[in-house]
């Protein structure tokens, strides 16, 4: 019966190691943001914008982020309504009921990519691209996972079927349906920096994690105060505490 | 009767005289006689209660922005997060604040299990306590389905077919409980109204739980009965500082959660919007239910898992009878203080087995774990009492050291 148990015991841990998905843990990067008081680089976001509107937003979307919310990233009115004047998107009826195409203004939620989830399946071979507002924050270790998985792709090794995916060491089962997106020369940085592939991908992962939590830099900010407050209040009530009960010895 | 007089001078004396909410307070805030050795785990019942309100406030404040239908519900929280002023310091607020109020009630209940709480002529007590529990349970349950994310539907998936167990009128029970053949809209919008009126029913019974509380008066950690006047303090201004100090403590943790890591306890996957298509790798509850979560899979057959998982909490109602000890407090309680850590143990390794996937070493670590759980409960807690010797109690709450 002992023996038994011990063989379950060895098999199963055995049996434990493989079936654990076959993903790397995501490289540690120290990111602007990364440290409990850590700030959203501004020029780095801006930068990761350029790269999403000039590569990723093609296929993914972005929306729950408004144009106006930029405002945050450091963009003034005009330039948010150059950005959003990128994209088109389909007006409300007008008075014939016909409905046209307008340009995405200061108001409007960054404009998807697809007319819809059909049509972003169809266009990907079946695999939706999907929107990454919350990117950062729908998987574990968000930041560091999103800029692992961008500088991952690899060949294959020797034997392994990746279909009609891609393989990718970081990747949950190390298939991913996305091609390689980012090369390193893909943007040319209107605020003069050298575009790299690492370059790229820390700024759209900075850019990411602002879109996912636009109230980091506030939430930080006010807990700091916070914090503060009820450290000092809790010493007051601490020290109140012991004075009121020291009548009580007597 | 109100012990104010009718002549005394005064708006709160004319108030008072008609309706007597200022002496109901005095009586019961102010005055009210408590153990004058309550130590510092005697607090959580208050934040317990702070907690709870904090939920409503911020829920209610919630509710004005949220839309539950299933094509809005998700694209609502994120209005929440983004759009409504502070929206998002409410939101995490909430969340976090249910994990907190899990946290205070668990030690709440670990300190009753402990000081032997339980014990008479405090039954009732301990009843409503966990009636309180499970309606807490079944409000959780349903709050963390309303941002429709994929944890969000299929946690609602497996839990509510755990129904369909019930043999012959299982899947009926099952369909009713959806309004339909599967989770979708009819279930988010009654698991809404649900969320929003079940707080409310806490607060009664926590009504209850109090009065049940100030008929006989608060344990205390030596477990005896106040002998007079010398036993007590007032609970004002006494308990009030006390209870004020451990509060302003408990909130520094939980706003520094709140502001530095608000998704530290909740699961990434929620913030992918529900796809009835795709099931998540591993789905995996909120962590309070994580150690229940894991009785049920610990038992092969379905039915008896569901069974299984009910009665580790229902057990709970048959303890003051299962606890044969007539000394209250572990203090005097040699082996029942090993057996309390043990058991202690025991339900922090059934949360941890519950987080895991269930294959391997976790199923063996999960069956032990919980059969450990009934026999505390169904053989240790019996028997002991027979065979305990405990050590001699004080005399007295006022003088514990000259009782030897």
């Amino acid at each position: 019966m002992h023996i038994l148990t011990i063989a379950i015991f060895l098999v199963s841990l055995i049996f434990n190691s493989y079936s654990a998905d076959k993903a790397l843990k995501p490289e540690q990067y120290p990111f602007s943001f990364s440290k409990p008081l850590g700030k959203i680089d501004k020029n780095s976001a801006q930068r990761g914008l350029q790269v999403y509107v000039e590569v990723c937003a093609s296929c993914h979307g972005l929306k729950h982020v408004a144009y106006r919310s930029l405002e945050g990233l450091g963009y003034n009115k005009d330039q948010i309504n150059r950005i959003a004047a990128q994209f088109q998107l389909n007006d409300l009826p007008n008075d014939e009921g016909e409905i046209l195409k307008r340009n995405a203004i200061f108001s409007d939620y960054f404009v998807e990519p697809y007319e819809n989830y059909n049509a972003a399946k169809a266009a990907n071979n079946g695999a939706y691209p999907p929107d990454l507002s919350l990117m950062v924050k729908a998987r574990k270790d968000g930041a560091n996972y999103v800029r692992s998985l961008l500088l991952g792709y690899t060949d294959a090794p020797e034997g392994f079927d990746v279909g009609e995916g891609y393989y990718n060491k970081y990747m949950a089962g190390n298939v991913i349906a996305m091609p390689q997106p980012l090369y390193g020369d893909d943007v040319e940085y209107k605020d003069g920096t050298k575009a790299s592939l690492e370059q790229e991908v820390n700024d759209l992962v900075t850019f990411l994690t602002w879109t996912s939590m636009p109230d980091l830099e506030n939430r930080r900010a006010a807990g700091l105060k916070v914090i503060f407050f009820l450290f000092i209040m809790t010493i007051v009530f601490y020290l109140s505490y012991r004075k009121i009960w020291s009548e009580l010895k007597n | 009767m109100s012990n104010l007089k009718k002549n005394e001078r005064g708006i709160l004396n004319w108030i008072d005289y008609r309706l007597p909410v200022i002496s109901f307070l005095k009586h019961s805030a102010v005055d009210y006689p408590t153990p004058r050795n309550l130590n510092y785990w005697w607090n959580f019942g208050s934040l317990a209660g702070f907690f709870l309100l904090v939920q409503i406030i911020t829920g209610v404040i919630l509710s004005m922005h949220y839309t539950a239908h299933v094509d809005h519900a998700f694209n609502s929280i994120e209005h929440i997060m983004r759009n409504v002023n502070h929206g998002w310091l409410i939101r995490y607020i909430h969340m976090n604040g249910a994990s907190f109020f899990f946290i205070v009630v668990y030690i709440h209940i670990f300190r009753g299990l402990y000081y032997g709480s339980y014990k008479a002529p405090r039954e009732l007590l301990w009843w409503l306590g966990i009636i309180i529990l499970l309606l807490m349970m079944a409000t959780a349950f349903m709050g963390y389905v309303l941002p429709w994310g994929q944890m969000s539907f299929w946690g609602a998936t497996v839990i509510t077919n755990l129904f369909s167990a019930i043999p012959l009128i299982g899947d009926n029970i099952t369909q009713w409980l959806w309004g339909g053949y599967s989770v979708d809209n009819p279930t988010l919008s009654r698991f809404y109204t649900l969320h929003f009126l079940l707080p409310f029913l806490i607060v009664g019974v926590v009504i209850l739980h109090i009065v049940a509380l100030h008929t006989h008066g608060s344990n205390n950690p030596l477990g005896i009965d106040k002998k007079g006047p010398q036993d007590s303090i007032p609970f004002h201004p006494f308990y009030t500082i006390k209870d004020l100090f451990g509060l302003s403590f408990a909130l520094t943790i939980f706003f520094a959660v709140v502001f530095f890591a608000p998704d530290f306890l909740g699961h990434p996957d929620n913030y992918i919007p529900a796809d009835p298509l795709k099931t998540p790798a591993h789905i995996v509850p909120e962590w309070y239910f994580l150690p229940f979560y894991a009785i049920l899979r610990a038992i092969p057959d379905k039915l008896g898992g569901v069974i299984a998982m009910f009665s580790a909490i229902f057990v709970l109602f048959l303890l003051p009878w299962l606890d044969t000890s007539k000394v209250r407090s572990a203090t005097f309680r040699p082996i029942y203080k090993i057996l309390f850590w043990i058991f202690l143990l025991d339900t922090i390794i059934l949360g941890w087995v519950g987080s895991k996937p269930a294959e391997g070493i976790y199923i063996i670590i999960s069956r032990i774990a919980t059969s450990y759980y009934f026999v505390h409960f169904l053989i240790l807690l019996p028997l002991l009492g027979k065979f305990e010797k405990s050590r001699p109690l004080p005399e007295s709450i006022g003088k514990p050291v000259l009782a030897e």
